[in-house]
């Protein structure tokens, strides 16, 4: 399927297998299972160790991202700041838990240790706009904004398909 | 050689040792966790620790080796308020269902927990919570009881080069499984039971069958039929403390009798009769240009292995049903005929060394009109707690006699428990079969012992006949390989999927020893040498059986009662 990655690796070389993850990370944002098993398959490493390796380091993901990356500080002045009950608040907006996506893929939600900005706690950062001293009675109305994004960028799309 | 003091004694110890090692050669028992003997060590646990002089830390014993003038300390105060750190941390996350564990009075946490005299809880926090996966026919995985030692994922793969399970995620929520943490069913396992032998807890474990057994008893209107492997009667003793090796065929039939079953057979009858098969299918592969080499077909896990990951291989697998479903199948037809009973009625239990054997018995070729060949499989360490329960005092039980006809043997027979068993009796019978004259000197110790490949030729009728005899599945890769390559040299070959064969199998009594294996051994290899009848074609019953019933070797009806067929299991993984 991704024959110029694994060409770069010899067969069975063991120690390939974290740069051919993060190739196959690169291609899709995500480690898709059938990749995994294709990994086990041409380094010779058993399906269950290719795993193991993946769930091991925070960097790999084993489900898609949503179009919406919400991140919430869950640092020690966010903590202070209340930032438990924003996270609760978000898992209850979005039906979801941290570190889960949604079942549309437009959000997908976690925790971080500390994004550096403790002077406006408690803080969160959807894409790349950061919201600071949110309180919860905000986070619906935040949430909405970027579904309404969504259905306008689908509507143009299916005018533009039309025309 | 190195000399360094443990505990104020002197010790001479040869370099390179570890620590362990060297403190057990004086009769000092140090505990050990997820250390493996031959294996390399990890130091993971570190429940090992000891304090050595001038280092700064605690040592991991299992993985440091001794140097000259060390001054070892492995019971300082220090590393026994280590030690029993490490065991409160593992107790305090662990269900503490002790009183109704099937590992009750045979854990190594409970032992650990009762010599270091834990006492009290000091450490009370969040406990792991996993769901039991019963997904598969033969074990079940309880992950909520791994202490994480690791030493089941390192059988599985490298040992038994499979790597179904390992370790997955880090910290709290580390656990070791299944790729996805699915089923077992669908994994890459084989169900040999290999790492419920090395499991330090219940957290792998058989699927027990003996609800259904004592139900089947107690129901009047079945006819309950027991068969015994023959790898079961060297080992069962080992439960009961009785040495090692002792053969305890006439007490394990007692037994039978009084838990209540109707009749006891002997497994060994089928084993002549598979070879009998086995061998004709061999001499006629070889004689009308069959397919070769031919595998043997007698271990399920083997075959599974197989099926899940070369298919393409299957037409070299013996069509012939492993022995318990002979019998299985031969007690439904042939037996039930003469004795006037409904094939529906009678309830075959096989008392195997083997945890695949359930996952066996369950297959659909196994069956005859629909009637599985044997309806439940107890494991040796099953049957136990079923003598247990019915207050069968084992060791004062008199010696009885197989039932007949199905209860008579060869010496051919007993030695199918080892590993290269199977092709020691079938090479004495297909050497009748092909120069019609008997083979005199009938131990071919080429193919005996614990290498992972043994090789062996034997010239019959001036023609070379090479064999090779693979002892664990761990081995087969390269045979394999070759195989499928088109340049194996080999006739026939044996696959006995745990290291040592049967009598090393996942459903014997629990142990941790390797020097066990070899005295299991020598106790099938004296029941074939002190037996009348050594070659399985000599079998008085099995020869009566082919006259009344089935007519020839690898005719009609045998190809009907005693062959099977094979699935491409990788398709079905694959899509899983």
């Amino acid at each position: 399927m991704h024959s110029h990655i694994f060409e770069k690796y010899p067969k069975f070389e063991r120690s390939n297998l974290i740069p051919i993850l993060q190739d196959i990370q690169d291609v899709y944002g995500y480690l898709p299972e059938k990749s995994l098993k294709e990994i086990s398959n041409h380094l010779c490493i058993p399906l269950s160790s290719v795993y193991g390796v993946a769930t091991f380091y925070n960097q790999f993901r084993l489900t898609p991202l949503g179009k919406n990356i919400i991140r919430v500080c869950r640092g020690t002045a966010c903590h202070v700041k209340n930032s438990a009950n924003i996270l609760i608040a978000l898992e209850n907006e979005l039906g979801i838990c941290a570190g889960q996506t949604t079942r549309d893929k437009l959000f997908t939600l976690e925790t971080v240790a500390c994004i550096g900005a403790c002077s406006i706690a408690p803080v969160i950062n959807i894409n790349d706009e950061y919201y600071g001293r949110v309180s919860i009675k905000e986070i619906s109305k935040i949430i909405s904004k970027y579904k309404k994004e969504e259905s306008i960028k689908q509507e143009k799309e299916i005018q533009v398909s039309a025309e | 050689m190195v000399e360094l003091t443990i505990n104020d004694i002197k010790v001479k110890a040869e370099e390179g040792m570890t620590i362990l090692d060297a403190a057990k050669s004086v009769g000092i028992y140090i505990p050990t966790l997820c250390h493996m003997k031959d294996l390399f060590p990890t130091g993971a646990c570190r429940i090992c620790v000891v304090e050595v002089d001038g280092m700064r830390g605690l040592t991991p014993s299992c993985a440091y080796p001794v140097m000259e003038g060390m001054k070892v300390q492995t019971n300082s105060p220090r590393v026994r308020i280590a030690r029993k750190t490490i065991i409160e941390l593992l107790v305090e996350n662990h269900p503490q269902d002790c009183l109704i564990c099937v590992r009750n009075k045979n854990c190594e946490l409970q032992d650990l927990s009762e010599k270091y005299s834990i006492r009290e809880h000091r450490y009370v926090g969040v406990k792991k919570d996993h769901a039991i996966d019963i997904s598969s026919a033969s074990m079940e995985r309880d992950p909520a009881k791994c202490i994480l030692c690791g030493r089941c994922a390192r059988t599985c793969s490298e040992i038994q080069k499979i790597g179904a399970i390992d370790f997955t995620n880090r910290g709290f929520a580390s656990n070791v499984t299944t790729p996805y943490n699915k089923g077992l069913n669908v994994s890459d396992c084989i169900l040999c039971g290999q790492c419920i032998l090395v499991c330090p807890t219940a957290a792998l474990r058989e699927k027990s069958h003996a609800k259904e057994v004592m139900n089947a008893i107690a129901d009047k209107s079945k006819y309950t039929i027991a068969q015994i492997a023959p790898a079961v009667r060297a080992t069962l003793g080992e439960e009961y403390n009785l040495p090692l090796g002792a053969n305890v065929t006439g007490q394990i039939i007692t037994g039978l009798k009084r838990l209540g079953f109707n009749k006891v057979f002997d497994t060994n009858f089928a084993a002549d009769l598979t070879i009998i098969e086995e061998a004709n299918e061999l001499v006629s592969r070889v004689a009308n240009g069959g397919t070769l080499p031919m595998f043997t077909s007698c271990c399920p896990g083997w075959v599974k292995y197989i099926e899940q990951n070369r298919p393409e291989l299957l037409d070299n697998v013996s069509s012939c049903k492993s022995p318990h479903e002979m019998e299985g199948a031969i007690l439904k037809t042939y037996y039930a005929k003469k004795m006037g009973l409904k094939p529906e009625n009678i309830y075959v239990v096989s008392i195997m060394p083997c945890t695949v054997k359930k996952y066996e018995s369950d297959r659909p070729e196994l069956t005859e009109e629909h009637k599985a060949d044997v309806d439940a499989v107890l494991t040796t360490r099953e049957l136990v707690r079923l003598f247990k329960m019915a207050g069968i005092d084992f060791n004062e039980l008199p010696e009885n006699e197989f039932d007949n006809p199905l209860g008579e043997s060869t010496g051919a027979a007993a030695i199918f428990g080892t590993s290269g068993g199977v092709m020691e009796a079938a090479l004495r019978t297909a050497y009748k079969i092909i120069t019609s004259k008997e083979l005199e000197k009938l131990e071919f110790s080429d193919i005996r012992g614990n290498s992972g490949i043994k090789g062996s030729t034997i010239n019959i009728n001036g023609m070379d006949v090479n064999v090779a005899v693979v002892n664990g599945i761990g081995n087969v890769k390269p045979i394999l390989d070759e195989v499928e390559q088109g340049n194996s040299k080999y006739h026939f070959i044996e696959v006995m999927a745990c290291p040592g064969g049967c009598i090393n199998g996942g459903g014997q009594p629990i142990h941790q020893k390797t020097e066990k294996i070899k005295k299991r051994v020598q106790a099938l290899y004296d029941i074939d040498v002190n037996m009348k009848n050594r070659r399985s074609h000599e079998n008085e019953s099995v020869k009566k059986l082919y006259k009344e019933f089935l007519g020839e070797p690898n005719g009609h009806l045998s190809h009907e009662l005693l062959h099977t067929t094979y699935i491409n299991r990788k398709k079905i993984l694959e899509e899983a």
